[in-house]
């Protein structure tokens, strides 16, 4: 990626025939593979299997029914408005916890007396399982206009309970414990652009604005590659907060594909039907990473 | 000067709106109901610390603390052994065959756990490890290893190869070298790994709602989730049982935040 590596690849090349074993025996790896392998790799694989049956996950009892729960799924209103609203929340999520994200890393980037406190408050909310700040939120979002944030803006709106906006209500919780994430990893993208660049722009007579945009912002591509890749992959899988908040509700304004699929096998008992939503859900991921991999890579620059 | 000074004090008033969430949470749990009813948003007085009292026992939160720390203790002992040894092999071999499983290892940060959870649910069955410590550590170890193993790899790749080719030079052999000059080095991002995992694992939910549910062996998570149900209502009570299950995570990284921001930058570089 940079010229440092390649410079360093030929060397590595010339001890390598030098030193018989210069690299480690695949014995290493060997441990790491079976557990990833048992745990991970086989029941991905069966997953995919079991998305093509009617199983009930009662018994060994299936058959297989081909494409019948794709067919489903799409004359399933809850599902297919489960995909629609996972991918809304999914922008949402992605476009304001990045953006808030990078605001707060240039804030506590530069020289304040209180960037470090400021850093672990901003980073802390991170550290709290998501059900729990769920529940918290979810009392915040009451519709008593005294309490919580209708109390604080004098607002007497229904967060959680008006279809039209409980979605957005969900985003702004998940952004509230996140933007820290972001902000963390755009703050390590920060400290690795060199000073040298922003003071021979400066010394060419370049603006704030205008050394954002052609120092540092290109400089920031690694971080924002990995910051858009998780929290995209986050958004699609979001399960703990609509569970806890909403549990899909009301009606089934912030139903998501998770929360579908785990509905359709641990309460209608059809997990057959289930692992199909999930193979969806999985297809999807892939596909935005891939995605996102291939261009934002692209655009990545070496130092 | 005067720009920093500016800036500085919107930071700070962001950083207030931020706390607000937090500020509820605390003054809540110290609020009987009475003052809740009455007060929502003004600052407990008198403090009470009744809730907290109600909360612990009617939480169950003592044994689900030890399950917690145990599964996620040992998990991250896994994690960090498995997920270092197989990152060495990783970023030091240049064959296509190591290139091909670094790429299968990353190929788990993106699947989503939930298309293998069924087959898994039946895998830790039929080994009758559902409903223990041991089912849920095995678990942790396999679904966290691609992160782990991302995160080393591109550390060590960015560390020189000399040290180790110093140690072979002298005598050592690769398990040796790794032990005794590699694995000090990777100290930072030791941390980081320690750090994000020990969240994940120690706040996950639906793993042991679906795995341990109603086994006994419930997590901090599980346990909190089933309390909230019962206690809806009694806001108190129940912010006083969020507080109490938070804080063991909280503490940990407050303890060691400091390496939490550095360890970012490190791996990031890597």
């Amino acid at each position: 990626m940079t010229p440092v590596t390649a410079g360093r690849a030929r060397p590595a090349h010339v001890r390598r025939r030098r030193f018989s074993a210069a690299s480690p025996s695949w014995l290493f790896a060997a441990p790491a593979l079976a557990v990833y392998a048992l745990i991970v790799l086989y029941p991905a694989v069966a997953g995919v299997v079991y998305a093509f049956t009617d199983w009930s996950g009662i018994g060994r009892d299936m058959s297989f029914v081909g494409l019948e729960n794709f067919r489903t799924l799409l004359g399933d209103e809850q599902a297919m408005g489960s995909i629609g609203n996972t991918l809304l929340l999914t922008v949402a999520i992605v476009v304001v916890q990045n953006g808030v994200g990078l605001l707060l890393a240039l804030g506590v980037h530069a020289k304040l007396r209180s960037r470090a406190l400021l850093r672990v408050i901003f980073f802390a909310p991170v550290v709290v399982s998501p059900v729990m700040v769920a529940f918290l939120w979810k009392y915040i979002y009451n519709p008593d206009p005294s309490a919580g944030l209708n109390g604080l803006l004098g607002l007497e709106v229904d967060w959680l309970g008006d279809p039209s906006i409980a979605l957005w209500s969900i985003a702004g919780m998940v952004v509230w414990q996140n933007a820290g994430y972001s902000m963390v990893i755009f703050l390590a993208g920060l400290e690795g652009v060199p000073r040298e660049l922003h003071e021979a722009a400066m010394i060419d007579g370049a603006g704030t604005g205008q050394r954002f945009r052609y120092v540092t912002w290109p400089l920031l591509a690694p971080a924002l590659t990995i910051n858009l890749m998780l929290s995209t992959i986050g958004g699609l899988k979001l399960f703990d907060q609509v569970f806890a908040a909403t549990n899909g509700g009301p009606g089934y304004a912030t139903e998501t594909l998770s929360t579908v699929l785990y509905k359709q096998a641990f309460v209608f008992g059809k997990f057959g039907y289930s692992t199909a939503v999930a193979l969806v859900l999985a297809l999807f991921v892939a596909a935005v990473s891939l995605v996102q991999v291939y261009y934002l890579r692209s655009r990545e620059v070496a130092v | 000067m005067r720009r920093t000074f500016v800036l500085e004090i919107v930071m700070i008033a962001v950083a207030v709106a931020f706390l607000f969430p937090v500020y509820t949470l605390v003054s809540l749990a110290l609020k009987d109901p009475g003052q809740i009813a009455r007060s929502p948003l003004a600052p407990p007085d008198p403090p009470t610390f009744d809730n907290f009292a109600g909360a612990w026992s009617a939480a169950a939160l003592g044994p689900s603390l030890v399950n917690s720390t145990v599964i996620t203790a040992a998990s991250l002992v896994a994690l960090i052994a498995l997920g270092s040894f197989a990152a060495y092999f990783l970023a030091r071999v240049q064959t296509r065959l190591g290139y091909g499983l670094y790429v299968l290892f990353l190929l788990g940060i993106v699947l989503p756990f939930q298309l293998g959870m069924i087959p898994l649910y039946e895998l830790v069955n039929d080994l009758g490890l559902i409903g223990t410590h041991a089912g849920m550590i095995l678990f942790y170890t396999g679904i966290q290893l691609p992160f782990t193993v991302f995160l080393y790899t591109g550390f060590i790749r960015a560390l020189p190869r000399e040290y180790a080719s110093a140690a072979q030079i002298d005598g050592a052999t690769h398990l040796t070298a790794f032990t005794r000059v590699v694995f000090p080095l990777l100290r930072p991002i030791t941390g980081t790994v320690l750090i994000l995992n020990a969240v994940f694992i120690w706040n996950d939910f639906f793993t042991p709602l679906v795995y341990l549910g109603g086994s006994g062996y419930e997590t901090v998570p599980v346990s909190v989730f089933a309390y909230v149900g019962q206690y809806v209502s009694q806001h108190g009570l129940v912010f006083a049982g969020l507080v109490l299950g938070a804080l063991p995570i909280v503490l940990v990284f407050l303890a060691l935040q400091r390496y939490v921001i550095k360890g970012f930058a490190s791996g990031l570089k890597g």
